[in-house]
């Protein structure tokens, strides 16, 4: 009986957090466009835009592998099963004794590796800027990525998720400098990852600054909806990371009932909402960085996140 | 909350750390004052919740100095160089962002070995400051040596005599007439280092280093 209400909770986890992660995309774009005082597309746009690709039909080049065709299911699959590890709104999940966040970082970072290679495969010179580009950054951001679960890991006592959480939930966590800068790094991370404004715009098609669109530019039809969905996803899981480590409030617990889920699913969605306006009211102050500067701007991650480490051994040694 | 009076100073010291790695970072010359003033502000902080930790009024005295003294006079005297000097949008490093950092992260590496394995016998809070504050020495040092325009040294100076007063602070007792004659040379060199940098732009037209280097006649 136990495992059935788990599989239940799980399952309910894994399609809230695939019915949110558009609204999400909606929520971004829609604050950014009030914040530049034009009226924006309604909140249901991505989904309108995801249906209308679904009922399209597909246009493969000629010269296209089977890899091209089979890279977006890879793609959704690791990036659904990257965001079902993460505590959206409960920390016993099913699944949680598999959500490690080194495993979180291996499933986002091998759909970037079938995204770079299906960039590469028909054989254009944009797939292949694209791809080249998104590895460099890739390069860049995954040993900062690292470098902040080190952090989170030596302060917490694992890396794995629901501990992390527990343990932020709890009194124990005191003030610390480390955790603080985890979460600069961690923001700077995800920012590059998911390609918003200082590193990539999500909004345009123009060459000198494309990254994740070169990629996709071949894709058409139900492809290109499961990668625009991945995508949304990704944004989604990065924003419930931050918010489930650096702001666990309203957590349900490991065996609690459906009142206690109910309030978890709906403090999830808040935060969920203010992460998305943060993240437009960044998109709107900042402007989009020269690629050559990216390096730089990520090695802050990097270095943040070392920073972190040394400061932590400091004082766990008394 | 365990221990928040440890872990008040450890994150005040762990920030001084931070923006020494932000002044590294600028490469502006007003940002770089800017933050510079948030550097010596932190340091006020920190020495203030030390002063209250160790129930020693004159420390009090001491955060108020660093906080008239280096956030307010010294940045403002500074900004006003750079203005009558018209530099207020260059800087120029020898070596780029990227291995300044990584040196630094090397130097406060170093620092936590040698000062956590030296003071061992000493409390944990005068420890973890021992600690920090030899870290921001070391990177005002580095700054000094990677910067070559003379304003972005006098303030790579500056945040090495921020460092300082951490560790004084820190050791529990640097005598108050110690610490307002250490401000007062650090003023005094501050006026010293702001006549040379005229002296040295009416002689060379640019504050650059290097152009010392040219007139001793020698080659790079």
């Amino acid at each position: 009986m136990a495992l059935i209400r788990d599989l239940i909770v799980q399952f309910f986890e894994m399609s809230l957090v695939l019915v949110l992660a558009p609204g999400l995309v909606g929520l971004v774009r829609k604050a950014k466009a009030r914040l530049t005082r034009r009226r924006g597309a309604s909140l249901l746009q991505p989904y309108r835009d995801l249906l209308r690709l679904l009922r399209k039909e597909v246009v493969l080049a000629e010269n296209a592998s089977w890899l091209f065709r089979v890279a977006p299911y890879l793609i959704f699959a690791t990036t659904w099963v990257a965001a079902a590890l993460v505590p959206t709104f409960a920390t016993g999940l099913l699944f949680s004794w598999s959500a490690d966040l080194i495993a979180v970082i291996a499933l986002l970072a091998s759909a970037r590796f079938f995204l770079a290679l299906a960039g590469m495969d028909v054989g254009t010179s944009f797939g292949g800027i694209g791809s080249s580009r998104e590895v460099m950054i890739a390069s860049l951001a995954e040993p900062a990525m690292l470098t902040t679960v080190f952090t989170l890991a030596l302060v917490a006592g694992s890396t794995q998720l629901s501990t992390i959480v527990a343990f932020m939930n709890s009194p124990a966590v005191g003030l610390s400098v480390s955790l603080g800068l985890a979460l600069f790094a961690l923001i700077i991370v995800a920012i590059a990852e998911n390609a918003r404004i200082p590193v990539d715009n999500p909004a345009t098609h123009l060459e000198l600054t494309m990254v994740h669109e070169a990629m996709v530019l071949e894709y058409s039809g139900r492809h290109l909806a499961l990668i625009e969905l991945a995508s949304a996803l990704k944004l989604l899981l990065y924003v419930s990371l931050i918010a489930c480590i650096f702001a666990p409030w309203g957590l349900a617990g490991a065996q609690a009932d459906a009142i206690a889920l109910l309030i978890g699913a709906g403090a999830y969605v808040g935060k969920l909402a203010v992460g998305g306006v943060l993240l437009a009211v960044f998109e709107t102050a900042i402007a989009k960085m020269r690629v050559f500067r990216v390096p730089q701007f990520i090695g802050v991650a990097l270095m943040l996140g070392l920073l972190g480490t040394l400061l932590r051994f400091v004082s766990r040694s008394f | 909350m365990p221990n928040l009076a440890f872990d008040t100073a450890h994150l005040l010291a762990g920030g001084l750390v931070l923006i020494s790695f932000m002044l590294l970072y600028q490469d502006r010359l007003t940002s770089l004052l800017n933050v510079y003033a948030l550097h010596a502000l932190v340091l006020a902080l920190s020495v203030a919740w030390q002063a209250h930790l160790q129930n020693a009024p004159h420390l009090y005295v001491t955060a108020g100095l660093a906080l008239g003294f280096k956030a307010i006079i010294i940045p403002v005297a500074l900004r006003r160089i750079i203005e009558r000097l018209g530099i207020h949008r260059e800087i120029e490093t020898v070596v780029g962002i990227g291995p300044t950092m990584l040196a630094g992260m090397a130097l406060v590496g170093l620092s936590m070995v040698v000062m956590l394995r030296v003071t061992a016998a000493a409390t944990p809070i005068a420890r973890q400051d021992l600690a920090f504050a030899l870290a921001v020495v070391l990177l005002g040092l580095l700054m000094m040596v990677t910067r070559r325009n003379a304003v972005s040294q006098v303030v790579g100076f500056m945040s090495l005599e921020n460092g300082l007063n951490l560790a004084a602070t820190g050791a529990r007792g640097m005598p108050l007439v110690v610490e307002i004659s250490v401000a007062f040379s650090i003023l005094i060199a501050f006026i010293v280092i702001g006549i040379f940098l005229f002296r040295i732009r009416e002689r060379f037209d640019t504050v650059d280093i290097g152009a010392l280097d040219q007139a001793r006649g020698e080659h790079r």
